[in-house]
């Protein structure tokens, strides 16, 4: 199963990541290797197999509708690199 | 050639729950930025989302009351892009294992009824806001991120911006008398996308389709739909072609325009959410929620016409909204009149609410305060436009009408004495319609009786003035 370079520049691009000519190429190649190793799954016949949700069997695992404390606003922002009127400060964003 | 629309809506509404969809942190509106916030709805590493029950609960008790299918099974699922206001890179929501799904709304058309499908309904968690004033940045605000929404996705069964409307009026409705939102647009509780294409009428084909966004309004929602089927004809009209964007609706010039979207390509790679369980609904589950439903609109509404007598119209105003119809029926289970407490919901009562823009439950007036304010017009202490005054300081005061009355001496003159020299006194001044009385212009009674109001402030009683002038002018 054979990546090309638009596939891996279109993830890249959705992964937000940027990598040189040279990298495109070994990622080509990389991951169609990977994608050749995971197909042999397609093997399986999995014609009456209901398809996984969850790799444990449970379900309904559930909180009840209860306010807890939440974190105080100095902690909440510790880490960001910029901060403004008690917010995380990013670039602009234009709607 | 002729064209039809073909528009579907997609509705947010945030449920009314305490605390947020996979954290303890509360869902309460307005607070200071960041300060509802914990590690697991700011998506910090290493922490694990647990669903509120409640969730479940509210978005099963919305898909009954709209008529849906309610998944045995369903599951939870990523959905990945990289925008501030999502501080994991992806939203947890439903993708192809809604909780509801195949449901409907039957809406009123010219000349019946029409059923508007909704296709789905699922479970999600709302992003942040971001703030843009005031700063050369963006500022991100996390206190809404994690509150839980349901989505609700019509069919794309609507065919007029009136349609539209109507639609979103009934489904509004619909969640406020279950309880699960409180569908205030103006604090972002309920939001509205909308899609619309158009195509030569008789065909089949979708046309390419143009998401709206920017809509604050059910109104602006109509605008903006209008606007934009207009749009659509005309470019096909002149031999062009509709490229597939998304616009937003600008309210002051009242066009659509093209917006830049959060994620260009719309490649979401969802996947099944590691971190939490699927649900299961069982069929003791599902009816224990439906009996917690309440009478839903077009019931309320047949029921108020059969038991208080009232018009058709008024029972549809009244019933439109369950608050309205609450305060209604308190109202009318303790007053002889069903109509007169209807005119003063949908009359003045509507008409304050709408200039204020407040909802019934955010004024300090009680159905007590209303029926006590009535039974001071029956017993003729004060008159009918008297009242209204008195109403209107009873919905900004929430004052007592009665100390109102007191307070500024709004009592009627039903003192015969006192009437009699007011009434002497306003035909001494006004000869020319004592004389066109006397001719036979019963006209100028009415002007005599306004004149004997403008003395006494609106205090006259109204029966007696009329009786007193008939008696003073036959002398």
């Amino acid at each position: 199963m054979a990546i090309s370079k638009s596939e891996v520049e279109y993830i890249a691009k959705l992964a937000r990541l940027k990598f040189t000519e040279e990298e495109i190429e070994a990622m080509s190649k990389e991951l169609s290797k990977i994608l050749d190793y995971v197909n042999k799954l397609n093997e399986l016949d999995t014609e009456n197999v209901e398809p996984t949700a969850h790799i444990v069997p449970i379900h309904n695992v559930f909180r009840e509708d209860e306010v807890k404390p939440s974190m105080p606003r100095e902690k909440v922002l510790m880490n960001a690199p910029f901060t403004e009127q008690g917010c995380f400060k990013v670039p602009k964003i234009i709607e | 050639m002729k064209y039809e629309a073909v528009i579907g809506l997609e509705v947010h509404a945030e449920l009314l729950t305490d605390s947020k969809i996979f954290c303890g942190c509360s869902t309460k509106f307005g607070s200071e930025p960041n300060t509802q916030v914990c590690p697991v709805c700011l998506g910090l590493p290493g922490t694990l989302p647990v669903l509120n029950k409640k969730v479940v609960e509210y978005a099963v008790r919305a898909g009954l009351a709209l008529n849906c299918t309610i998944a045995n099974f369903s599951k939870m699922d990523r959905k990945n892009y990289f925008y501030p206001d999502l501080p994991k890179a992806y939203q947890i929501s439903q993708y192809d294992l809604p909780l509801c799904s195949n449901g409907y709304i039957e809406i009123e058309v010219e000349g019946g009824t029409k059923r508007i499908g909704i296709k789905r309904i699922h479970i999600e968690e709302d992003a942040g806001k971001l703030l843009h004033e005031g700063t050369d940045g963006s500022l991100v605000d996390y206190n809404r991120a994690g509150v839980p929404l349901i989505e609700i996705v019509s069919e794309p069964d609507i065919s007029t911006p009136e349609e539209a409307y109507q639609y979103l009026v009934k489904l509004k409705s619909i969640l406020e008398y279950t309880e699960v939102s409180d569908c205030k647009m103006q604090e972002g509780s309920l939001r509205v996308d909308t899609n619309v294409s158009v195509r030569p009428v008789g065909t089949t084909d979708l046309g390419t389709k143009i998401e709206l966004k920017n809509l604050n309004s059910f109104k602006a929602v109509q605008k903006a739909l209008e606007y934009e089927i207009k749009r659509q004809i005309k470019v096909l009209e002149e031999g062009g072609t509709i490229v597939q964007e998304t616009r937003r609706w600008n309210e002051a010039k009242g066009i659509t325009e093209p917006m830049r979207t959060k994620e260009e390509a719309h490649d979401y790679r969802y996947f099944p959410e590691p971190d939490l369980v699927p649900i299961i609904v069982t069929e003791e589950w599902k009816e224990e929620i439906r009996k917690t439903l309440p009478e839903m609109p077009d019931a309320k509404r047949e029921r108020f016409i059969t038991q208080y007598g009232l018009p058709e119209y008024d029972a549809k105003v009244i019933t439109s909204s369950k608050k309205m119809a609450d305060f209604f029926e308190k109202c009318a289970s303790n007053y002889h009149s069903p109509k007169i407490v209807s005119n003063w919901l949908m009359g003045e009562f509507a008409r304050l609410l709408n200039d204020t823009g407040r909802e019934i439950d955010e004024v300090p007036i009680t159905p007590d305060m209303l029926i006590e304010l009535l039974k001071l017009v029956d017993d003729n202490v004060i008159s009918g436009s008297i009242a209204k005054t008195v109403f209107e300081e009873m919905f900004f005061t929430g004052k007592n009408p009665q100390i109102i009355v007191e307070e500024k001496g709004l009592r009627q003159i039903a003192d015969e004495g006192e009437l009699r020299r007011i009434v002497r006194k306003v035909i001494e001044e006004n000869p020319k319609s004592v004389e066109d009385y006397k001719k036979g212009k019963e006209k100028a009674l009415g002007f005599l009786v306004g004149q004997v109001m403008k003395e006494t402030k609106g205090k006259a009683n109204p029966q007696l003035t009329n009786q007193l002038l008939r008696e003073e002018l036959s002398k």
